[in-house]
């Protein structure tokens, strides 16, 4: 699956990085805080945050991800706009909890093993 | 001429809301004295209502207290804006409280006493001082230098609130004049145990909420006089300015 079969899906709203939406979507993952996401985050995931510092472009890059989603209505800062267009990487907007696209995700088979059987 | 001032640049009050009643502002004098603090910095989260009176206690004491406040970005960063003069202090609150959503729960947070002097209470801070404001980091560093005053990135090597912790790394075009450690890395051990601050000076000090805690750890600063001037300085390491290891 790709980034932008899930923002169809969804109907998400691409803020940023229009040029990555081929990427492709392998596993999903949750967070805010940065140290442990750039430890523990899978590669070709879809990441879920509200954080909206620039940051989270390098540390999207660093983890190989497929996308950033800011949950909850959140607004990124204007230079991580910036930087996701630069590298290419989608910054896609949900506006409701992070906890109901995590669970629509994970029912779609993305990071579910048991359904990539 | 140049001297050596130990300093403990990060006390808080009872005013914060995880700071204990004993924090009052004789009292702090008092125990810096008794620790043999030349200078400490007040910065209490979100707020400066204490600071004055911490100011006036320590009048012709023997210690320099300087006016500070230690600010909660929104990405949950604590940020510390350290001043020479209260007014510039209380710009700084203003610009917070412009920013700062919420009320506080006593019960659930802790209280926030305003206090005078004298160790009287004057009333309690009605804020949710605990929250995080609506600024940006870079925001926070701006309108510190702006006042005038001297940016420090609080405790860097804890992950709750620190920014390391917090924003995985240390944006490198933040304009910070420096890092905290906590007392759980001394200061020779900084270049090895955090690589993550790179370049930027470090300095420690207690980030105390309880009596016992002021002076926990110091930093000796090699300066001509306690202002946020020849702090930077030595934080750069200029004029023969420096920290003392």
């Amino acid at each position: 699956m790709q980034v932008k079969d899930l923002i169809e899906q969804f109907g998400l709203e691409v803020a940023a990085g229009a040029k990555g939406l081929e990427r492709e979507v392998k596993d999903g993952y949750c967070g805010d805080l940065l140290s442990e996401i750039m430890a523990n985050a899978p590669e070709s995931c879809v990441w879920l945050t509200i954080q909206g510092h620039q940051n989270i472009v390098a540390v999207a890059l660093l983890r190989e991800m497929a996308a950033i989603i800011i949950t909850g209505g959140h607004s990124p800062d204007d230079e991580t706009l910036q930087k996701a267009n630069q590298e290419e990487i989608p910054l896609l907007l949900w506006p409701k909890s992070a906890y109901e696209l995590a669970g629509r995700l994970y029912a779609l088979g993305i990071g579910n093993s048991q359904s990539e059987v | 001429m140049l001297k050596q001032f130990k300093t403990d640049l990060h006390v808080h009050t009872c005013l914060s809301p995880c700071s204990d009643w004993d924090m009052s502002p004789k009292k702090i004098v008092q125990r810096s004295l008794d620790k043999g603090l030349d200078v400490i910095a007040i910065c209490d989260h979100n707020t400066a209502e204490n600071v004055g009176a911490v100011m006036k206690a320590g009048e012709n004491r023997g210690i320099s207290v300087l006016p500070g406040i230690e600010i909660c970005s929104k990405e949950e960063v604590h940020i510390i804006a350290l001043f020479d003069k209260l007014d510039n202090t209380l710009a700084m609150q203003d610009y917070v409280y412009a920013n700062l959503a919420g009320e506080n729960k006593p019960e659930v947070f802790g209280y926030q006493v305003v206090a005078n002097e004298h160790d009287e209470v004057l009333g309690e801070n009605p804020r949710l001082l605990i929250g995080a404001t609506r600024l940006g980091i870079y925001d926070i560093v701006e309108k510190t230098h702006r006042l005038g005053g001297l940016s420090l990135s609080s405790h860097v090597d804890r992950t709750a609130y620190g920014i390391i912790g917090q924003l995985g790394f240390i944006p490198p075009d933040l304009k910070i004049d420096g890092v905290e450690v906590s007392y759980r890395v001394p200061l020779d051990k900084v270049g090895d145990e955090l690589p993550g601050i790179g370049k930027l000076p470090s300095m420690t000090a207690s980030d105390a909420h309880f009596l016992d805690d002021i002076g926990k750890v110091w930093t000796i600063f090699v300066m001509a006089k306690p202002t946020t001037r020849e702090i930077q300085r030595a934080l750069q390491g200029k004029d023969g300015r420096r920290i003392k290891i």
